[in-house]
Parts: C-alpha cells; sequence; structure tokens
C-alpha cells in the first residue's frame, strides 16, 4: 500500500506548529511525543501503521474550528478520527499529519422525542446513543458490528449500516443534521429537525465523504420507536443456490424482515468449533428475523415458514424463548471472532445484487482454491452485502499480499456483477486503489469536485478514496 | 447549435445525443421532465426535454430493484411494479391537479424534485430509495454514481446530491431504485375536531408509538367544514387490525375516532392528502414549508390571516394556500426549515425557491461552477 512521502517542510514545523496548538488547546489535548502519538498510528485496519505528527483531543466545536484554522493557515494536512475503528484504514495518519479525534466530545445536546430526534456530539459511541433513549423506548437504528466502540463521526464519514438495514437502512436515512468545520474554520449548519433540504442537498454528499469535506462535530438524528418485539428463525440448506432462491421468495412475498444473515459451510464449521451455538451440518443457513408483537410475529413466521418449506430445506428451527433467539444468534455474532480463532483474515465487504449469489459464491470457492486460500461467507443477504472473509497467516512471507490480490479479485467480481467495491465499509486506503474498477476518471472527477468545493487546499485525509495517481495534481498544488 | 436563438425544444432520443447537445451548445437549457413539478424561472432558453429517454432497463422483483431512463412516465413504472405486487416507497404526489398542468409525469422529474408523499414519515424520501443515477453534466460529460445495490459506500454519495437539485447540476438520464412490497391491508383512523396544537400533538403520540404509522396528515377544514386528522397503518390484515386497535387505545380522549379499512377508500384519501386536493382550483398561491413539527402550530399563528393551511408529515410539511405575492418567508424566519412557492409567482420577483444562509450558498454555488461551469443548465433557478 503506497501512501504520498511525508511534506518535509510540514515535518520541520512540529515545534511551532506544537506550540501553536498549546495556545488553543488544553495541554491534555495536544499529544506530541512519539511515544504518545502512536496510539494513533493505525485503526482497526492494523496492517498499516504510521504515528502522526500530533494528535489532538478537542472538547467543542469552537476548538475544532481554531484547530483546523491553524493547520489550513500553516499548510499542515489533518486526519480526522472518531473511535478509529475503520477496517479501511480511514483513520491511517501520514507522517505529517494531525490527526484530529472528536472522542472527547460525547455528549446528549439535546432528546427531542415528539419530534422523534436527539442531538449529539460527534465522539459520541453509536451504542450509547440508543443508551440515551432506550429507557423512553426509542432507538437509534443503524448498527455497525462495531457498535459498542465505533464514533457516530465515523458513522457519518463511512455512511456505516449494519444488520438491520433492510428495514431501516443506513446512517445516510437516518441523520438529519450536522455540525460541520471546514478546512478553514468556517462553522456551518447543515439540515436539522425538518426533513427536506431546502437546497441542494449537501447533508446527503457528506454523510459518506470519508473526512474529507470537513469535520463533523455534531450531528442530529432520527430515532425510532422500538418495535414491541423481534423473533429470529433459523434455515438450512443443503446448497447455497437453495438459500439464495428462498431469500428471493420471502422479498417477493411481500414480507420485510429487519435482517436476514446468511452464512456458508465453512463459517458455519468455524462458529460451531468456536460458540457451540447448535448450527446444523449444512452447506448454507439463513437467520431471518421479523419484529412487531407477539402475533404479528407468529404471521410473518408462518409465512416464511411456508415459504422455506418449499425449498426443501436441511432445518427450519423457530425461537420459542428469549433464550433461544440468543442462541440462533450467538453463532452469527462469534462469527468473525471464530474465523479468527483459525487464522488472520482480511474482511471484505462488496455489494452484489442478490440474484447473483450463487454464481458469485460458486467463483469465489473456485479462485479460493486457485488461491490457496481458505474463505467463509458471512453476510448480510437481504440487501446483498458481502463479508467474505480469507484467511491467510500475517507471519507468513507474501500471504498479506496474496491475500489482498485474491480479495480484490474478488471485489472486481462484485463489481462484474453489476454490484460495488463497498457496502459499508468505505474505502478508506484499502479499496483506494480499485476505483477504477467501479468508476470512470469522469465519475471519480465529479467526486473530486465536491472536495475541491469543500476543502480547495486539499488538506483533509487526502490521501484515501481515490487512486493517488488521480489525486497527484490536487495534492501537489 | 451555437447562435440559435432561445425556445427551440430538444427532445434527444438517447444519453449519448443528449450529452452531445449539451456539449455543443452556448444556450441556456431549460430542463424538463413532463414539466408537471417545474417551479421557478430560468429566463430565455431552449427547452430540453427527457421523455424521449424511456424505458425500465431491469427490473429484479426479488432483489427489490428498479432501473428507468429518466423519462420513463411515472405512470408505466407504477403500473409495472404494481403487477408484482411492488411499489416506489415514497409515495410520488401527482402536483398536476395543484398546479392546473398537463403533461405526463416522468421518473427523472420526481428525481430531481425529490418529490415525496405522505409515506416519508416512515420510510424517507425519494432520495432514501434513491441508489443510482447517471447524467449529463453542464459540459456534457457523462457520468454515473451509485448503482443497482441498496447498501454502496463506494465514493461520494452523489446521488443524494443529485436528487432535488432540480436539474441545476446535470441532466438525469438514468435512476435506480429500491423499492417494497405493497402490504395486504392498510386502514386510516379519523380523529375529528382537533385544532392545529392537539392534531400535531396526536401525530407525534402516533409516530412516537411501535405501530409503524405511515402517514399522519390533518386538514384544518375539510369538505364538510371541520378539522380531520388522519393517520394510516399498512401491512398484513392482522397486524393491521392489531395496531389500530392499540393506536385507538393510545389515542382515547383526544377526540371523535373513526376507522376506515376500506381499501379503495384509505387509498382515495391519501391520494387527496398527497395530491394536496384541497387546494385545487383555487386563484391563491401555494407554499410547501419544510418544518420541525412541533413548530409547525406556532408558525401556522405567525401567518397572515385567512391563510388555509393542510399538515402532512406529522406537522413536519405545511401546505400553504395565500393571495397571490405574499411572502410566507417572514412567518418562518424564527425557526428552521425552508419555504418553497409551488404555485403562483408570475406577477412578483419573490423567488420560489428560499435563498440559503451565506455558507450554504458559497457551497452551493462552488459545486455549479463545477458541475455546470457555463451555467447552461437551468441557470438561476434555485
Amino acid at each position: 500500500m503506497q501512501m504520498p512521502l511525508p511534506d518535509a517542510a510540514v515535518l520541520a514545523l512540529k515545534s511551532v506548529l506544537v506550540d501553536r496548538l498549546l495556545a488553543i488547546l488544553p495541554s491534555d489535548a495536544v499529544i506530541h511525543e512519539l511515544t504518545e502519538t502512536r496510539a494513533y498510528e493505525c485503526d482497526a485496519l492494523s496492517a498499516y501503521r504510521c504515528p502522526p505528527l500530533v494528535a489532538v483531543l478537542p472538547r467543542s466545536t469552537a476548538e475544532v474550528s481554531a484547530v483546523l484554522k491553524l493547520c489550513h493557515t500553516m499548510g499542515v494536512p489533518v486526519v480526522p478520527r472518531g473511535s478509529g475503528t475503520s477496517l479501511a484504514g480511514g483513520a491511517l495518519p501520514t507522517a505529517d499529519c494531525v490527526i484530529l479525534g472528536v472522542a472527547r466530545m460525547n455528549d446528549v445536546i439535546e432528546t427531542d422525542y415528539d419530534n422523534r430526534f436527539i442531538r449529539v456530539q460527534s465522539g459520541r459511541t453509536n451504542l450509547s446513543v440508543t443508551g440515551a433513549v432506550e429507557a423512553d423506548g426509542f432507538f437509534y437504528a443503524p448498527d455497525p458490528s462495531s457498535q459498542l466502540a465505533c464514533a457516530i463521526a465515523g458513522n457519518i464519514a463511512m455512511n456505516s449500516g449494519g444488520a438491520h438495514c433492510l428495514k431501516y437502512g443506513v446512517t445516510t436515512n437516518n441523520l438529519l443534521g450536522v455540525t460541520l468545520v471546514l478546512m478553514d474554520g468556517t462553522v456551518v449548519e447543515v439540515g436539522g429537525a425538518h426533513m427536506d433540504a431546502g437546497g441542494l442537498d449537501l447533508l446527503g454528499v457528506i454523510c459518506g465523504s470519508e473526512g474529507q469535506l470537513g469535520v463533523v462535530t455534531e450531528a442530529t438524528l432520527r430515532i425510532l420507536p422500538k418495535p414491541e418485539g423481534a423473533r429470529p428463525v433459523l434455515i438450512g440448506f443443503d446448497s447455497n443456490e437453495v438459500a439464495g432462491e428462498c431469500v428471493a421468495d420471502i422479498i417477493k412475498a411481500g414480507i420485510l424482515p429487519v435482517a436476514i444473515e446468511f452464512m456458508d459451510r465453512p463459517c458455519i464449521r468455524a462458529t460451531e468449533d468456536f460458540a457451540h451455538a447448535g448450527y446444523p451440518d449444512c452447506e448454507a443457513l439463513l437467520i431471518v428475523e421479523v419484529e412487531g408483537s407477539p402475533a404479528e410475529i407468529d404471521e410473518q413466521l408462518a409465512l416464511i415458514k411456508t415459504i422455506a418449506l418449499r425449498h426443501d430445506p436441511v432445518e427450519f428451527r423457530e425461537s420459542k424463548s428469549e433464550d433461544e433467539s440468543k442462541k440462533i444468534w450467538l453463532g452469527r455474532k462469534s462469527a468473525f471472532g471464530a474465523m479468527g480463532q483459525i487464522n488472520d483474515y482480511m474482511c471484505l465487504d462488496g455489494t452484489i445484487p442478490i440474484t447473483a449469489l450463487p454464481y458469485v459464491l460458486r467463483r469465489i470457492d473456485e479462485m479460493s482454491k486457485q488461491f490457496g486460500l481458505d474463505v467463509g461467507n458471512v453476510f448480510h443477504a437481504g440487501d446483498g452485502n458481502m463479508h467474505p472473509l480469507i484467511l491467510y497467516d500475517a507471519n507468513k512471507p507474501g500471504d498479506l499480499e496474496l491475500c489482498e490480490a485474491f480479495g480484490a479479485e474478488i471485489l472486481k467480481l462484485c463489481v462484474e456483477v453489476g454490484g460495488c467495491l463497498t457496502g459499508e465499509h468505505g474505502v478508506g486506503i484499502e479499496k483506494r486503489d480499485l476505483m477504477s474498477v467501479q468508476f470512470t476518471d469522469a465519475d471519480m472527477e465529479a467526486q473530486l469536485w465536491v472536495k475541491d468545493v469543500f476543502d480547495p487546499a486539499w488538506l483533509l485525509n487526502t490521501a484515501k478514496v481515490f487512486p493517488l495517481h488521480i489525486t497527484d495534481a490536487r495534492r501537489a498544488a | 447549435m451555437r447562435g440559435v436563438p432561445p425556445d427551440m425544444v430538444i427532445r434527444p432520443t438517447s444519453e449519448a445525443e443528449l450529452a452531445d447537445h449539451v456539449r455543443g451548445t452556448n444556450n441556456p437549457l431549460r430542463i424538463v421532465g413532463g414539466g408537471t413539478r417545474f417551479i421557478g424561472d430560468v429566463g430565455p432558453a431552449d427547452v430540453l426535454e427527457t421523455s424521449g429517454l424511456s424505458g425500465v432497463s431491469l427490473y429484479e422483483p426479488g432483489a427489490l430493484t428498479l432501473v428507468a431512463q429518466a423519462g420513463t412516465s411515472l405512470g408505466q413504472i407504477e403500473a409495472l411494479l404494481a403487477t408484482e405486487g411492488q411499489r416506489l416507497p415514497f409515495e410520488v404526489p401527482d402536483m398536476r391537479g395543484l398546479r392546473a398542468r398537463e403533461g405526463v409525469s416522468t421518473i427523472g422529474g420526481v428525481v430531481a424534485a425529490n418529490a415525496s408523499g405522505p409515506r416519508r414519515v416512515q420510510v424517507g424520501a425519494c432520495r432514501d430509495s434513491l441508489i443510482g443515477v447517471r447524467f449529463v453534466d453542464g459540459s456534457g460529460t457523462i457520468t454515473k454514481n451509485g448503482g443497482r445495490v441498496m447498501k454502496n459506500v463506494t465514493g461520494y454519495d452523489l446521488v443524494k446530491l443529485m436528487a432535488g437539485s432540480h436539474g441545476t447540476l446535470g441532466v438525469l438520464t438514468e435512476v435506480s431504485f429500491k423499492l417494497l412490497p405493497i402490504p395486504e391491508a392498510a386502514a386510516t383512523l379519523m380523529l375529528y375536531g382537533l385544532d392545529t396544537r392537539a392534531a400535531v400533538s396526536a401525530m407525534a403520540a402516533a409516530l412516537g408509538s411501535p405501530y409503524e404509522v405511515s402517514g399522519a396528515a390533518h386538514v384544518s377544514a375539510s369538505a364538510e367544514g371541520y378539522p380531520v386528522t388522519f393517520l394510516r397503518i399498512e401491512g398484513f390484515a392482522a397486524s393491521v387490525a392489531y395496531r389500530a386497535a392499540q393506536l385507538q387505545t393510545l389515542l382515547a380522549g383526544r377526540g371523535e375516532l373513526v376507522v376506515v379499512t376500506d381499501r379503495v377508500q384509505v387509498d382515495r384519501q391519501w391520494q387527496s392528502l398527497r395530491d394536496v386536493e384541497a387546494f385545487h382550483g383555487t386563484m391563491e398561491d401555494v407554499w410547501r414549508i419544510s418544518v420541525k413539527p412541533s413548530d409547525a402550530p406556532n408558525i401556522i399563528d405567525a401567518m397572515p390571516a385567512h391563510t388555509r393551511v393542510c399538515l402532512d408529515w406529522g406537522g413536519g410539511l405545511i401546505w400553504a394556500a395565500v393571495d397571490p405575492s405574499t411572502d410566507m418567508r417572514a412567518a418562518i424566519a424564527p425557526f428552521s426549515g425552508h419555504a418553497t412557492r409551488v404555485r403562483g409567482g408570475t406577477q412578483d420577483s419573490i423567488a420560489a425557491f428560499q435563498p440559503e444562509p451565506l455558507v450554504l450558498a458559497a457551497l452551493a454555488k462552488g459545486l455549479r461552477a463545477k458541475f455546470d461551469p457555463r451555467g447552461v443548465l437551468n441557470p438561476g433557478l434555485m
């Protein structure tokens, strides 16, 4: 993975920069000793590391604005950071950058049940947003699997999803407004408690822009009343194709489950060995969850059962209790951990049209043999968001490179069948050099125009999302 | 095309032809689908019609996905989806009655206006169901963004930016949507006699319940002359019956309540609310005002006397009918939100679109200068 060379002129400014930062921030908010900046050298894509020049941890929008204004004046690049859980390297520093972490900004600013929104500082974790409203019967819908740790700032940057998006959508569908600080320190309110944009939908393009347009310091989020209940079923099949057909038939029947999760045999085996969830020994397994009152759940599950039985499942297991529900979810929720017990793994995130599922799984299996690396598939089947987990050995020279090459082939396949490189993790540095597989230069140019307008000096998180050769001229200017 | 005086009508039949035309002209272009939703003024311009780009390119019911050429008629798409028991989730309003327009609404026009009806409170706006676009920018370059899968964070989300941009950033040539099944049953709960405050409060209680309300609207004077508040629930029949009963309990004591379960009648009611039939055929200006729902009663109080209002989105959308050339922006000035004039305005200089705060306006101007450097696409519209 190539990163731009650090700017020697910026590196030489370090002591001046630190002094000026200390003049606008409390001393505990400026981290500049190498022993301490190392804590910010990577995110959850830990194969790539680089300590930043300085890290700052402001506590308010005004402090964020002062930092950005200073960096803008001095020409110092900035990489924003939420909780550092990006799987795509979205918060990977460069040696000449200031890491701007929002983790200390985690207050709830306003809770409004009549208008069904909550306004929070962006460093607040995803799960603690729901935590702030659940006693009153509400929740925040997007639920990335890192929700215990990940920050709303990062969710907005990556437009994060989760297991329940089939019904509730992803971050962008649940975001009403933000306070955004531009690179020159300008603070701007975008959106708010009203529903639609008055002019261009800038909020729509800010969400998912991977911290390249500005730093979000506060967010107004839609909260929803909690459903009365939820219950999953587990359905086992002896072929991936049939499981895929069953998913399509459930959707065509007019049922909208909150989640449809899919696991293939390698994943089922690994999770069984690890978590002992009691999953059947089969080729493919679906977990389908529906919501509502007990009677509504019964009605939907009866329909799902009728559909599933037409596909000759090897197992149809209905949860009869909270405990059984937990057990059904246990294997799925431990899938990543279980694969991690076997070896190091790389988690991909391509999305495909669900009709292409059997073909894509067959091709991944063929490629697995060709590359000599094992793959387990676990994913959100309702929306086609795949998570192939490629196993490799980080201590074996060349294995990471082999794994990355295999991953790139899988992602190219996703695009080839009409899908995309990333469904919820973001491009970051991980998929940066594959963007040309999905987009023409003109497609990317239109996206870069947005960055040109929001960050004309090209200082914010610049080495991400777009292939470096496409942005060379802009970064050098 | 250089030197051709404005006012000619161009109707390309392919994306390439459309791109060629935009590239080759220096004349301002008025971008039109079926012309049923066009608001505001662009001055003298050639008319670029997209209705020649027609047809559904892909429909996969099992994946809840549709891809269509931008000029495809809304009616054709709705009819096709109905054959599989599916629909566009966001309940597109038909603006022809309100605006006394003829014409055939196109799907590209729906997207350009981000047109969304009562179900927006439950499933989001047009922009929330839109998953991909192709468009021709102001230099004639063909660009795509998003695609045909419902989870996609690859690159910046220009899909949302294009929705509601009213043809000022590019001419849409193809649009993709995620769809939803048409539910088996629907019911309307009608609450009689509530004033605006009580109605907004009742709607907030219903929308804040777990009973999945898919419409919350209020008319201050029905055809019979009294206020009615409407709440809709949709789903499987048994579930609709259960939730209707639960909501009746929840709303007990707020006013006389009637439940309508006849599908034809329910659909007709929501079509009437969606299309703002209360304001059809009058001489008043009509404004569409987007606000925080609980602010609606105070904003309505600040409006000129004799203003007629209908509320949708639980109070978050105010439709207001007023004397011609009344500037409604004064009423909302102390609140967050914005007002768009959707009918009237030939006799005055009040802008159809609300002017934006300075920083937002500068960002929007910067984007337009990039996407349309020569300023030929609906110039000056927004």
